[in-house]
């Protein structure tokens, strides 16, 4: 019976992202953000976003929280099923309860995410005073336990601090504390370790695939450091102006990606064996949101461009099962990968 | 915090002394106290003389004032020239105006920030369009004129409050004066609280606690507010300072006996010993409240911490 179920659920996805457009209205017309991205992620799977600034790959996770800055951002299409329910046309208070509680999310940067004259203790203990109704002494009490769950040193006395007497990893621990309080089923990580030095980061890493383990939790990581995908994704969405450009497992991408764009972000990263050469790099600037090339939107920066690339716009092309490359020419490109 | 504390309060002497003095220079120096006290009568130069050098007026202007100090330190603020002691006219006059403010900053607290924070939340909405041109409107009328104006109709065409304060100055009565002069404050205390609530509401903390799943009546009482509301506090705080002395307008109008009504007097009949000690207690009480309200910072912002 139990495996069953089990089976069931696995079947389902836990977040099923489908078509999804978010516009931004600005002063220089309206700023397609994110222009149909479909992805999906199971439980206990981790789903590596990838993308440089402006791709959309934030806007897409903070349209799934439901946390879009609104107005000026605006959902205009598509689907969010979370375990089958579409949370863009749930009601507020029923998406109020599941935010938070079993889908929840890391920010980058723990400082200006964290109240800057409330305890940390008060911060945490607010997840299960809110959601669960704990008393107050009670949410103390777990607070003071999910920090010495994040390694924080001498969690109860330093409960009663504020985030501003943390260093930049502590309070990114706590940030995690908080995300996972309520032992989630999906967490959305948003550059969890951009904003820490590298022995830090590092640590940070190994303490959410940790507790993404043993929670058995679906994590979407996004990211734009190839070094930290590597070591804890599954999978990988690479993201480029609003649009999912490929799509493969991390072993499938690394050894041989399918879109020239992966191909220019890959052969950016420095490598020792490349000493004194010169460090590629992908000519020319991501495009302006409010006025997306014609054709491929990659096309003005890609080694690769032919005609057909200016005019058609092309679609996600399926490379082999659960893979997929929005290129015109994913064959060559795959081919001079391998 | 105590050090920082005592040092603020030994920075006050050279503020004390230096503004009490500027006070003693402007209204003993510039005028003449004797003529003053015979009115159009010319004095006999003889009884001047002996007045001159009773009052110490026949000294140099900074012993005058060492003098003065001195029987200030030592609790006597002199006598007014109709005979009554200044401690006396203080010990009427400033509990009038000490509720006269306290109905001011009351206004100014449950009406400007409700207003605010309404239109703050509510940014570039019709709400906030209006409340922002009520400021507009409420901060270009001199107080003579909206004191004036309400007084005639509140208190004389309508009736229903009386358009003058008896001398006790019972609560009630100060209701309407409370709000002539609260009124700018209160235009300032709104928008200032719209600004911050509108800049903190798309603060990332604000965001963190949204996505944290709580009520949105909890993310801006709890969150939102506590943040926005810390300019918001100080601001009120040096304004109790600046009421308890700016009320002279106000006072006039509506016939208030406080220390406006008496500074008032004063000036107006060049009575030395009323005006500087009137302005030398405020002067106190304005650096208190300024102290006051930085202390009051670092408890409503614990990244503030003075050594």
């Amino acid at each position: 019976m139990t495996q069953q179920y089990e089976k069931a659920a696995a079947a389902v996805p836990l977040l099923d992202v489908r078509d999804l457009h978010v516009e931004f209205r600005t002063r220089d017309g309206v700023a397609k953000a994110v222009n149909g991205v479909s992805y999906s992620v199971r439980a206990g799977e981790t789903l590596a976003v990838l993308g440089e600034s402006g791709s959309g790959k934030s806007v897409t996770a903070q349209a799934v929280m439901g946390i879009l800055d609104s107005p000026p951002g605006r959902i205009t299409g598509g689907e969010v099923l979370f375990r089958g329910q579409d949370l863009l046309t749930m009601g507020a208070e029923a998406r109020r309860r599941i935010r938070g509680a079993k889908l929840s999310m890391i920010f980058q940067d723990a400082l200006s995410a964290l109240n800057p004259v409330m305890s940390v203790g008060a911060q945490l203990g607010e997840m299960f005073s809110v959601h669960d109704g704990m008393t107050r002494k009670d949410s103390r009490d777990k607070a003071v336990q999910l920090m010495e769950r994040v390694r924080i040193p001498a969690a109860a006395e330093r409960a009663g601090d504020y985030p501003h007497q943390f260093s930049g990893g502590m309070r990114q621990r706590i940030m995690i504390a908080m995300a996972l309080a309520l032992e989630p089923d999906l967490v959305i990580a948003d550059e969890p370790t951009t904003a820490l030095d590298v022995t830090v980061q590092a640590q940070i890493m190994d303490l959410l695939a940790e507790l993404q383990r043993e929670y058995n939790m679906g994590l979407i990581l996004i990211t734009h450091d190839l070094g930290v995908v590597a070591d804890v994704a599954d999978r990988i969405a690479v993201m480029y102006a609003g649009r999912i450009v490929e799509t493969a497992s991390v072993h499938e991408l690394y050894a041989a990606p399918a879109h020239p764009y992966t191909v220019g972000l890959l052969g950016s990263i420095p490598r020792l064996d490349h000493k004194g050469k010169e460090l590629y790099a992908i000519k020319g600037l991501p495009p302006s949101l409010t006025d997306i090339p014609a054709g491929c939107p990659f096309n003005p920066r890609c080694p690769r461009a032919q005609a057909i690339c200016r005019t058609d716009r092309p679609p996600l092309f399926d490379v082999a099962p659960g893979r997929a490359s929005a290129c015109h020419f994913w064959k060559e490109t795959l081919d001079d990968a391998g | 915090m105590g050090r920082y504390v005592i040092r603020r309060l030994l920075q006050m002497v050279p503020v004390f002394i230096g503004s009490t003095f500027l006070i003693f220079f402007m209204v003993y120096a510039l005028g003449d106290p004797v003529a003053a006290l015979f009115g159009d009568k010319a004095p006999d130069p003889a009884t001047a003389a002996r007045i001159r050098r009773e009052l110490y007026l026949d000294e140099p202007l900074w012993k005058q004032y060492g003098h003065y100090m001195g029987q200030i330190l030592s609790g006597d603020f002199g006598t007014a020239f109709n005979g009554q002691k200044v401690t006396e006219l203080m010990a009427d006059a400033f509990p009038v105006t000490l509720r006269l403010t306290l109905v001011a900053i009351l206004f100014e607290i449950v009406i400007g920030i409700t207003l605010g924070v309404l239109s703050g939340l509510r940014r570039g909405r019709s709400v906030d369009t209006s409340v922002l041109l009520l400021t507009l409107i409420v901060v270009s009328i001199p107080t003579f004129v909206s004191g004036y104006v309400l007084q005639y109709l509140f208190g004389v065409k309508w009736g229903i409050v009386s358009p003058s304060v008896s001398p006790e100055a019972p609560f009630d009565e100060l209701l309407l004066p409370g709000i002539v002069l609260a009124l700018t404050s209160l235009a300032y205390v709104t928008r200032l609280s719209r600004t911050s609530i509108a800049e903190n509401s798309r603060a990332d903390y604000v965001r963190t606690a949204v996505a944290k799943g709580l009520p949105r009546r909890r993310v801006v009482t709890r969150h939102l507010l506590r943040n926005s509301l810390i300019p918001v506090v100080t601001f009120i705080g040096t304004d109790v300072g600046a009421l308890m002395g700016g009320a002279i307008v106000t006072e006039r109008i509506f016939n208030i006996h406080g220390v406006g009504f008496q500074l008032y007097q004063g000036i107006l009949r060049q009575n030395s010993p009323t005006v500087v000690g009137f302005v030398t207690i405020l002067v106190i009480v304005f650096l208190l409240a300024n102290l006051f309200v930085d202390l009051l910072y670092a408890v409503l912002d614990p990244r503030i911490r003075y050594a």
